[in-house]
């Protein structure tokens, strides 16, 4: 009994020095000149900023699951926070990050309060209606720039004011802060009693309850905590790409982007928002780089075929994918199958 | 007072308009429980097909709507087969894949016929209107109105008076209950897939009487289709319809008396609002 309390102690320690030896992998990788390359190190900040923007969303869309398409909201409010503070109020974008990230999350529970008594579609459509009244506030909203939003002024190359011009290294840095925290937040959570119970309120919610769980502040206290790092990845790409506007970050689009990646890779797994983001960043990028001479959207058309052709085949995502080759490699093998993995 | 009538028409105008969009996809929805995601591009396509035919063959709207219905009755089926069949009892599978689907038409149309706005001049109905005192009536949106009427009413008949009808409702309450009585279920989804696109292409056939068309056209249309069928309640045409013309109705009325910037929040406002107080919808069950 106490040795196989041993193993699983021994089992979690592996497993978090692997994690920190992936971290310190990825912070190693500009010194070996990988992120020299301006395309190839955007498309590695690409990658970490949206695998965090769909980590984020993982918590309450995939651990808990409630799908939420207002992720934008938290996301745009995190990204004016940054972008006010910086051309505003002519100060450095942290206060505004911190001040963004706060106020995504009471806003979050404002929302989730209401809407979580909502089922299904309607909740779906309720996110959905958020998203648009966001959008629309914001460009009427003269002070944080309308319509035409924010643009950044120039500033001095450093980690006080987030901003680096020359080359791109110092943002792989500050997004892999960014990946290093939420993924973190997420294994830690995983393990919690806190992550058993978003798990038991996704999987019946009466049953939960049964047992003494507070379903609601158990899901309002994920959806704060998913919301304030969904803001952070919105100041981010504020500070990323030098302008904010309501289009570009208050949008259903950047909502689905929360949803769509970490579906892809795998909902409600610790590594599928990863997997997700390492495929389709990529493909995103490079197709839309070099099909550009076929004309505006090919890259779209592609993405919007992958998603049908993912959710017609395995809806799991990728992580289903490697469960179903891992599971056949093993039958083939003759062991025991794994138990995971129906095709 | 005439002032008030105007507005209050220009939103019933608005609101039977939403209502013959919204009408295929609370079919859909309501047989299949499936969000039709590319809804709204449904309705571009049918517009297209609608422009083109007036801008190269001097086909008229009031006219190619019969062509714009019959191409998304096939557009539907071709859904249903190709996209949503497979993807049917996995939780949001069906409307994600949708949603790929809409991101592939809408592009496709950006694509292939830019994103400029077209307008198709000297249309039968153009700038027609009909004067009642102090109160104008357009022609297009009271044709439009009409349509709706007619189009809400035929599936409301088809469900409830016709043995199509009741076998796409027995399908709706217990696809293997209806099975067991012999109904081919597997039939009635493509059907309804094909009819609710069809309700759609109508609407998108007439449209470019009196709208420009372009790839995004249908994206707000989409979003208020959803509105206008989560707000009746799963399914329900007479609840539709009432959601219709309460949303057309909050749009006019805040458009012109707070301000026109805040007419669709206040349209997704008194959305939120329902819903709050009847979490199915108005007609919900």
């Amino acid at each position: 009994m106490n040795t196989t309390t041993q193993n699983i102690l021994m089992k979690q320690h592996g497993r978090t020095l692997g994690w920190a030896g992936f971290l310190v992998v990825l912070a190693l990788l500009p010194s070996v000149g990988i992120v020299g390359d301006q395309f190839l190190s955007h498309v590695l900040v690409m990658i970490l900023l949206n695998a965090s923007m769909a980590q984020a969303w993982n918590i309450i869309g995939g651990y808990a699951g409630q799908v939420s398409f207002g992720h934008s909201v938290f996301f745009g409010i995190g990204a004016y926070g940054a972008a006010y503070a910086v051309t505003m109020l002519k100060s450095t974008p942290w206060p505004g990050m911190l001040v963004g990230a706060v106020l995504a999350a009471v806003v979050s529970v404002l929302i989730g309060y209401p809407t979580f008594k909502l089922k299904g579609h309607y909740f779906a459509i309720a996110t959905f209606a958020i998203v648009e009244i966001f959008h629309r506030l914001f460009m009427v909203w003269e002070d944080v720039g309308g319509a035409v939003g924010l643009d950044y002024p120039i500033l001095k190359d450093s980690w006080k004011f987030f901003t680096w011009s020359k080359s791109k290294v110092g943002y792989y840095y500050g997004a892999l802060v960014l990946f290093a925290l939420v993924f973190s937040l997420v294994r830690i959570i995983e393990r919690a009693r806190f992550g058993y119970y978003l798990k038991a309120i996704r999987e019946g919610q009466e049953t939960a309850e049964s047992v003494g769980v507070d379903s609601r502040k158990v899901k309002l206290a994920a959806m704060a905590l998913s919301a304030a790092l969904a803001a952070l990845c919105g100041s981010f790409f504020a500070q990323y790409n030098y302008r904010v506007d309501p289009s570009m970050v208050l949008s259903l689009d950047m909502s689905m982007k929360f949803v769509l990646i970490t579906i892809l890779g795998g909902i409600g797994t610790l590594w599928g928002p990863l997997l997700g983001a390492v495929i389709l960043i990529p493909l995103q990028e490079y197709t839309r780089a070099y099909l550009a001479k076929l004309g505006p959207g090919v890259d779209l058309i592609i993405f919007g075929l992958i998603i049908i052709l993912m959710m017609e085949f395995q809806p799991r995502g990728i992580m289903g994918i490697i469960d179903g080759v891992v599971s056949h490699a093993r039958k083939r093998a003759g062991s025991k199958a794994g138990n995971g993995g129906t095709p | 007072m005439g002032l008030f009538i105007q507005v209050l028409l220009d939103g019933l105008w608005a609101g039977m308009l939403y209502g013959l969009i919204a009408a295929g996809l609370s079919l859909i929805w309501g047989v299949m429980d499936v969000i039709n995601f590319a809804h709204g591009e449904f309705l571009m396509a049918a517009m297209y097909l609608s422009f083109f035919l007036g801008f190269l063959l001097k086909i008229d709207p009031v006219i190619s709507w019969i062509a714009s219905g019959a191409f998304l009755f096939v557009l539907g089926m071709l859904t249903y087969k190709l996209v949503v069949k497979r993807t049917l009892g996995k939780a949001m599978a069906p409307l994600l894949a949708t949603f790929g689907l809409a991101m592939v038409l809408k592009n496709v149309a950006m694509n292939r016929f830019t994103p400029n706005f077209r307008i198709l001049s000297g249309t039968i109905m153009e700038g027609r209107v009909i004067n009642l005192g102090n109160v104008i009536i357009p022609v297009p949106n009271l044709v439009t109105a009409l349509f709706s009427l007619v189009v809400l009413g035929l599936l409301y008949w088809m469900l409830t008076r016709t043995r199509f009808g009741w076998a796409v409702q027995a399908t709706a309450m217990d696809p293997e209950a209806a099975r067991l009585m012999g109904v081919n279920t597997e039939r009635i989804s493509l059907l309804v897939f094909g009819i609710g696109g069809a309700c759609v292409g109508v609407a998108g056939g007439l449209l470019p009487s009196y709208l420009a068309t372009h790839p995004d056209v249908g994206t707000l249309f989409g979003l208020i289709a959803f509105m206008v069928v989560a707000m009746g309640g799963f399914g329900s045409i007479p609840g539709a319809l009432l959601a219709a013309i309460m949303i057309g109705l909050v749009e006019s009325f805040a458009g012109f008396y707070i301000a026109p910037v805040f007419k669709y929040v206040a349209v997704f406002g008194i959305y939120i609002v329902v819903i709050m107080i009847r979490p199915k919808g108005l007609f919900g069950w």
